[in-house]
């Protein structure tokens, strides 16, 4: 790209030369667009101050350490009605993130699965996978959370006639409950014994990996030690935790069913289908991926005498990654900004919380509106960050 | 059956069967995933087959045919309600300006889709240009004799068009602009175009509409009131323009630097470069890119439901679930299922049309 040629302003001698310069001309041009963003920024903020004098309404922040008033039927953090509209943030954040998450993990897994679906050299398979991405892409995303709020789990049995899982479980009209793990106690040792089980792993992998490049052969001594702590440790310690622990199951209790883990309707839609639809995109993404690996990759890995598996698993994918991981980072924006619709189903996300409920309540829309678009803005830009350095880190050398 | 002729795993086959036989039943793991796939393509086929046929409700006035148990589809709601899904409360007395907008726009639209046929620039203009007027005199009234029909009476699948058509036709040239700011020389225009887009696409649709539809009357001088519907509009065209100028920035970077350097060394200005050397190649580089976006925004305008205005599938929702008239288990699913289709049939008419530009662009690159 050109900077534009600023040193020309000195061959100008004359007003009617200066004004067909290029470089005067950018510079005037940018100097007026910059007067007319800043007038319509003045603009803005003078009537939008006006206005809310106009109609009493309070402004700046203060507003988030007053009491919220009103419960909210998810809360993965501590929360009741005397907390504040902070605290109420936070729920609608954190429950936003819990199903972005959830559906991400879901997504993907349904996504790869059509994705290699379609190519399938099963012709009926094939057809079956595209018959879904064609059905599912097509349809509104709002739409089909309805049909999955509406339609399907709203229309389930009263808990009097729930309909009985495998396992102890239940599924009715107020959800799914499920068998719950209680641990008696030691919990968050479980969990640090099993994260420093996983660094373990990791930096024995990084280890092994490096001495294969420096070509030495067969683990020393004290990788084998360490090979076997990493798995019998946590091993161990899950057997000790399971042995503590006791399963509650749901029962049938006056109105629902209590005990055990119970996941919520509106919860389910949601993470259904966003995962249902979002895995339509994914699914295109990744045969576009493995088409775009060359034809010569595929016939050397079955002149090696690889599998369709094993050329797929060794050959294929890691070369498709490179393609599909940038387009799929987007589909996991999409489906964490899609998740707002939750707001028409009524699950409480950030949206519907802050941007519903709070901003009703307070009336302060311009500090509640800026503050859920900040919050979307920097995951996305976040996302945005991670896929820059990914890209840089994985960029093919060019041939 | 053919044993002999199908000797040899890559003779040719003849028949229908032993080619049948060949795709689908090669090896013990191909037949077992098709006998799967066979088994739920029955399943499924069968329970639709079931809910919309057998088990369905064909007529009645209200939905108490509908309620009886283990009823299937509830249809005699789709056509006693069909002139609501399609236009909304609009009097019925006027449907006809509804008819004759959808005719003026096939006038234009059918042309310019069809490759073949010439006078693409001054349909385009028609479309872009005449036809918004003329709709919305038609649709609005207000003027020669024709009695005003309000914003708030528009529903269904003609406010899903409006919002649609007009949020593209607005967003495109914006998002030209934009594209064209990215791809500045000038620093402050570049960082202005780029701060924009990347703020827009980094926030979800749902804010954006709640932006509008709460702010803007903020934004604006409090003497100043502003529709609803057009400040849906607004919302929509701004979030879109955004999406497009990234795929119109896809179409220039993809026009070769000789293009942009032989309209310097004609003495062609910014404008009339921009204008009829780089935007028209790159403008038809990108259509399909443009139809998917078009989907994309077409799938959306049902978001207007969260700000109150009733699109087809808002319209369905509320009527399944206000009007208890025609209440009963199966009418949410069957309006769904009528908003569903039609919203299928638009999307994929789309994205096969723009398959097939696709192909063609292909081709014509292949010489």
């Amino acid at each position: 790209m050109r900077t534009p040629d600023f040193k020309r302003w000195s061959t100008a001698s004359t007003w009617k030369e200066a004004a067909y310069d290029p470089g005067v001309r950018a510079a005037v041009f940018q100097v007026l667009l910059a007067l007319a963003i800043a007038f319509l920024a003045y603009e803005i903020v003078s009537n939008t101050i006006e206005n809310l004098r106009k109609q009493n309404i309070a402004s700046g922040f203060g507003f988030l350490a007053e009491t919220a008033g009103f419960d909210i039927s998810q809360t993965p953090i501590p929360y009741s009605s005397k907390s504040t509209y902070g605290a109420a943030f936070l729920v609608g954040l954190a429950n936003t993130l819990i199903v972005a998450v959830i559906g991400i993990v879901i997504a993907t897994v349904l996504g790869f699965a059509i994705g290699i679906a379609r190519l399938s050299p099963n012709w009926l398979v094939a057809k079956l996978a595209l018959s879904y991405v064609e059905l599912v892409r097509n349809l509104p995303l709002l739409l089909q959370l309805l049909v999955w709020y509406v339609a399907v789990l709203r229309t389930l049995p009263a808990p009097e006639e729930a309909l009985a899982l495998p396992g102890g479980g239940f599924l009715d009209v107020r959800g799914l409950h499920l068998p719950r793990l209680a641990l008696e106690s030691g919990g968050s040792l479980l969990v640090v014994v099993l994260a420093l089980a996983l660094a373990g792993a990791w930096w024995l992998k990084r280890q092994a990996a490096i001495d294969r490049e420096a070509g030495r052969r067969g683990p020393t001594r004290a990788q084998r030690v360490g090979r076997v702590l990493v798995i019998a440790v946590p091993a161990v310690a899950l057997a000790v935790a399971f042995a503590a622990s006791s399963v509650t199951y749901p029962v049938l209790g006056r109105f629902n069913h209590e005990g055990g883990f119970s996941i919520e309707p509106e919860f389910l839609a949601l993470v259904i289908g966003l995962s249902t639809y979002t895995a339509a995109f994914i699914a295109e993404i990744v045969r576009a991926g493995f088409q775009g690996v060359p034809r010569g990759q595929r016939e050397a890995a079955a002149a090696l005498g690889l599998s369709r598996r094993q050329a797929l698993r060794l050959v294929i994918l890691p070369q498709s990654l490179r393609i599909i991981i940038p387009p799929l980072t987007n589909q996991y924006l999409n489906l964490t900004k899609n998740s707002s619709l939750a707001v028409a189903i009524g699950y409480p996300d950030l949206v519907s919380v802050f941007s519903g409920t709070v901003l009703n309540q307070t009336g302060q829309a311009v500090e509640v509106i800026l503050i859920t678009m900040a919050v979307y803005l920097a995951i996305s830009l976040a996302t945005a960050a991670f896929m820059n350095w990914f890209n840089m880190r994985t960029s093919w050398a060019e041939r | 059956m053919g044993q002999d002729r199908t000797a040899g795993q890559h003779g040719r086959l003849d028949g229908p069967f032993a080619r049948v036989r060949e795709a689908l039943f090669p090896t013990v793991g191909q037949s077992v995933a098709s006998l799967a796939a066979l088994a739920l393509i029955a399943l499924v086929a069968y329970a639709f087959l079931d809910w919309a046929v057998l088990r369905a409700v064909f007529t009645g006035s209200d939905g108490s045919a509908c309620r009886v148990p283990d009823a299937g589809a509830c249809w005699p709601f789709i056509t006693h309600k069909i002139d609501l899904f399609l236009y909304g409360r609009y009097p019925e007395a006027e449907l006809w300006r509804v008819k004759l907008t959808y005719a003026l726009a096939l006038a234009g639209l059918v042309p310019l889709l069809i490759p073949r046929v010439p006078y693409k620039l001054p349909l385009a203009l028609y479309l872009l240009v005449v036809f918004p007027v003329i709709a919305f005199i038609l649709l609005y009234g207000g003027a020669f004799g024709l009695p005003v029909v309000g914003t708030e009476l528009w529903g269904g699948l003609l406010l899903t068009l409006v919002i649609a058509s007009v949020g593209i036709a607005a967003s495109l040239p914006l998002g030209i602009l934009l594209a064209l700011g990215r791809r500045s020389d000038m620093p402050f225009v570049r960082w202005a175009s780029v701060a924009y887009i990347e703020l827009v696409r980094g926030v979800p649709l749902v804010t954006v509409l709640f932006m509008s539809s709460v702010m803007l009357p903020l934004f604006l001088p409090p003497e100043v009131t502003i529709d609803k519907l057009l400040r849906a509009l607004v919302g929509v065209a701004l979030f879109s323009a955004a999406y497009l100028a990234e795929v119109v920035r896809g179409g220039l970077q993809a026009i070769p630097r000789g293009q942009y350097e032989a309209a310097d060394a004609l003495g062609l200005g910014y404008w009339r470069k921009m204008g009829f050397v780089v935007l028209p190649q790159a403008i038809r580089i990108v259509i399909p890119g443009l139809v998917n976006s078009a989907i994309a925004l077409f799938k959306d305008t049902s978001l207007v439901l969260i700000i109150g205005l009733f699109d087809l599938v808002g319209i369905v929702q509320q009527s399944a679930q206000a009007d208890a008239q025609w209440f009963s288990p199966q009418t949410a699913a069957t309006g769904y299922f009528f908003a569903g289709a039609v919203f299928w049939i638009f999307c994929f008419g789309m994205s096969r049309y723009s398959a097939a530009v696709e192909h063609r662009l292909e081709a014509r690159a292949r010489g």
